[in-house]
């Protein structure tokens, strides 16, 4: 017997300006929408709705909004709907529950009880419309020995560095999970921006390789579309130890994903599964990390940084130690609320702590064992806007990835439902005839338009607390204060109280 | 060209490869210098002595030659070419192979082919005198490994753990005995011979190691295959 699950949203028609066009019925790929001949009229059928908003924004007469259902169980506290809905779910199919994007789920946002000071009367703000604000960085090994050639010259002894011209980095997102038209959009995004997209654990399709100058290739356990033509066609190797949506978990691309160019992509066959599970099974200690490290170096001719990322989990500061000591030029850390293509429900929503805190905890880390500037930081999961960035730059980050942010650029409304792999805007899907919905002309002018916006606001606010380049704002924790923490969090976030002087 | 290795750090062996303009180098006295011939493909490398780990790591042409035994990560993310060990090679040989061969003399230790795959034209082979340790296999997504179990120390001619995760691919084991808790999407079964182009590369082993064909070809072998290239698709429920 399977449980009848009502639906979560109805989609609710305005029958007074629907004009029967038949626009929502083409554009769900869930055919939630049908034309019904005999009365002229259009239907819906809400169970099959994953509230992902194409019809509503395409409807040319706003005929359409989509509700929370008001049916419910018996209300609550302890069992909600959705916990129901999920028992139900499982008794169904004897199924693990698989869900998409980041944690959904109301833990704490430290972001948002973080507040950003300002100059005023002494030290004066300064206005960025007219004198020049840097957001210039670079990523990479900062610690390097002074050394003379036979004229006494300084010597180049510099670790490889990425140029960013704004600190923000488009994060890892494999063709595959989304689509060729997204990772266009990625691709041409950073370039016109001066920072770097990531071609997740998926290879690098041969149409992108011109993009090299602004890409950053991916080297996970399962090795796809890894040899030396991807080592080398790019600026930097990020080799994937973990990921913020799914600490411990791998990836799985189901062999129903795995198109013909997919395939020819990562190098491997259509049609079969892509595995590639969470442990490096030639990696079970720091010194083995080393190996993988040097290995890549070695390919590239030591002309590349090496990025390693992992997922914020409770022993971050030691690994990140670590990590900093394996030879690595900079750490990727990915917090709990990252997104995903899919993954197991209860890893996405349990497993992982807040980048806040992880990040706050690393950063004084390596600065306690004075190897900070052995490497540099990027965090990622969640960063939503240009203050997220600001506030994490603050508490001690180069900068920042985004990924959820991104595809919400380029249409994603976060209906999480990326694991069906049918996604009406065109992004996390494979099929055809919705890859074309979306436009790469249309969608990297929206990313830059969206992380050019973040560039402004981040001089504002730099100009606002007299700073004229992020790299004095990095780790200048004094320009943070906390509201709404406890004694506890404010001591691991490393920042005072609202209200506290210097 | 001729490098001698001794007391010469990685890195500065691994340059002087990268700088000859040659096509056939050899080493001597190499003593665990690491990811040599990193990548190469196009270079003939014969080593005398022990490379060091992610010996062949990336490597996409060519050949190494091995007299000696190697350690840890031989033909790491390999995607073609060939690498022959005239001894025995340590733990995750041939990890996440794409393509090309790999040949052992003698015993590897655990972890072998981890996550190999074919792709169109690449079929990485690996082709084993001896025995392997545990997790054989492990993820194997294509390609064929043979272990020819030529060991005489008595040992299982594979650990434990062998084809946890399997595929895709193939594996032959000179054996009659399954391998104990194979997983239950790997099926075993008795083959008389060995097909085509199995026993061309068991040729290719024989000739390299000048070592007898006949008993080698004749005998029957267990062959492993998943059952299905998709073993996990019922595993989930969407919410």
């Amino acid at each position: 017997m399977n449980m009848y699950i009502p639906p979560e949203y109805e989609v609710v028609r305005d029958t007074e300006r629907c004009i029967a066009c038949r626009v929502c019925e083409r554009q769900c790929a869930n055919e939630v929408h049908s034309f019904d001949a005999d009365t002229g009229k259009m239907t819906a059928d809400g169970a099959k709705c994953v509230n992902c908003h194409r019809c509503v924004c395409l409807c040319p007469t706003h005929a359409l909004k989509i509700v929370k259902s008001d049916d419910t169980y018996k209300l609550n506290a302890n069992w909600d709907n959705q916990t129901i809905n999920e028992i139900y779910k499982q008794a169904n199919s004897g199924g693990i529950l698989l869900s998409s994007m980041g944690n959904p789920k109301p833990y704490p946002i430290f972001w948002d009880k973080l507040l950003v000071n300002a100059s005023q009367v002494t030290n004066p703000p300064i206005d960025p419309l007219r004198e020049p604000m840097e957001t210039r960085l670079w990523l990479g090994k900062r610690a390097a020995s002074i050394e003379r050639d036979e004229k006494g010259r300084l010597k180049n002894t510099l670790a490889p560095q990425l140029k960013l011209e704004v600190p923000v980095m488009f994060s890892a997102m494999s063709y595959g999970s989304i689509s060729y038209n997204a990772h266009e959009a990625l691709a041409r995004a950073a370039q016109e921006l001066g920072t770097y997209y990531n071609t997740g654990e998926g290879g690098l399709h041969r149409d992108f390789y011109k993009y090299g100058k602004n890409t950053i290739v991916q080297v996970a356990s399962g090795r796809f579309g890894v040899f030396k033509d991807y080592l080398e066609g790019a600026a930097a190797i990020e080799i994937k130890m973990g990921q913020g949506a799914k600490p411990g978990i791998g990836g799985h691309l189901p062999g129903a994903k795995i198109s013909e160019d997919v395939s020819q992509t990562r190098m491997i066959p259509q049609g079969a599964d892509a595995i590639s599970p969470a442990p490096h099974h030639d990696i079970y200690s720091i010194e083995d990390l080393r190996q993988l490290v040097m290995s890549l170096k070695e390919a590239t001719n030591y002309e590349k940084p090496v990025i390693v990322k992992v997922a914020a989990v409770h022993n971050a500061p030691a690994i990140a130690s670590g990590i900093a000591r394996s030879g690595a030029d900079i750490i990727a850390i990915d917090g709990f609320r990252g997104g995903t293509g899919a993954a197991p429900t209860r890893i996405r929503d349990n497993v992982g702590i807040p980048i806040e805190l992880a990040l706050a905890q690393i950063d004084q880390r390596l600065r306690e064992e004075g190897i900070r500037d052995e490497v540099s930081l990027v965090v990622g999961g969640s960063i939503r806007s240009s203050a997220d960035v600001v506030k994490a730059i603050a508490l001690g980050a180069d900068a920042c990835y985004i990924g959820t942010a991104a595809l919400l650029a380029l249409g994603c409304h976060l209906c999480r439902s990326c694991h069906a792999g049918k996604c009406n805007w065109g992004i996390a899907t494979q099929q055809p005839d919705l890859v074309k919905r979306l436009n790469p002309d249309i969608g990297y002018k929206r990313l830059v338009n969206l992380v050019g916006a973040w560039k402004h606001e981040i001089q504002e606010m730099m100009g606002g607390m007299g700073i004229n380049s992020i790299e004095a704002l990095r780790g200048n924790r004094l320009m943070l204060r906390g509201v709404g923490l406890t004694e506890r969090e404010l001591e691991l976030l490393g920042v005072r109280y609202a209200g506290e002087n210097m | 060209m001729y490098i001698d290795a001794y007391g010469m750090e990685s890195r500065a062996l691994n340059d002087a490869v990268r700088a000859c303009g040659e096509h056939s180098i050899t080493i001597a006295h190499c003593i665990g210098q690491r990811y040599l011939g990193t990548a190469l493909s196009d270079k003939a490398l014969s080593i005398e002595g022990t490379p060091g780990n992610a010996l062949g790591a990336y490597l996409n042409g060519g050949s190494i030659r091995v007299h000696g035994n190697v350690q840890e990560a031989t033909g790491d993310t390999m995607n073609s070419g060939e690498i022959a060990v005239f001894g025995s090679a340590g733990d995750a040989t041939g990890y996440a192979m794409r393509g090309g061969k790999i040949f052992v003399e003698g015993d590897v230790g655990y972890r072998c082919g981890i996550h190999i795959k074919a792709y169109r034209e690449n079929k990485p082979a690996i082709v084993i005198g001896g025995r392997t340790g545990s997790f054989l296999g492990e993820y194997q997504a294509g390609g064929t490994i043979i272990v020819l179990g030529l060991h005489t120390d008595g040992l299982p001619i594979v650990g434990n753990f062998c084809g946890t995760g399997m595929h895709g691919g193939e594996m032959y084991l000179r054996t009659a005995q399954v391998p104990a808790r194979l997983p239950v999407q790997v099926r075993a079964e008795r083959v008389a011979a060995l097909p085509e182009d199995a026993a061309a590369l068991v040729r290719e082993w024989c000739a390299l190691f000048g070592r007898e064909e006949g008993e080698l070809l004749r005998c029957a072998y267990l062959r492993l295959t998943p059952d299905s290239s998709n073993p996990y698709h019922q595993m989930y429920v969407g919410n």
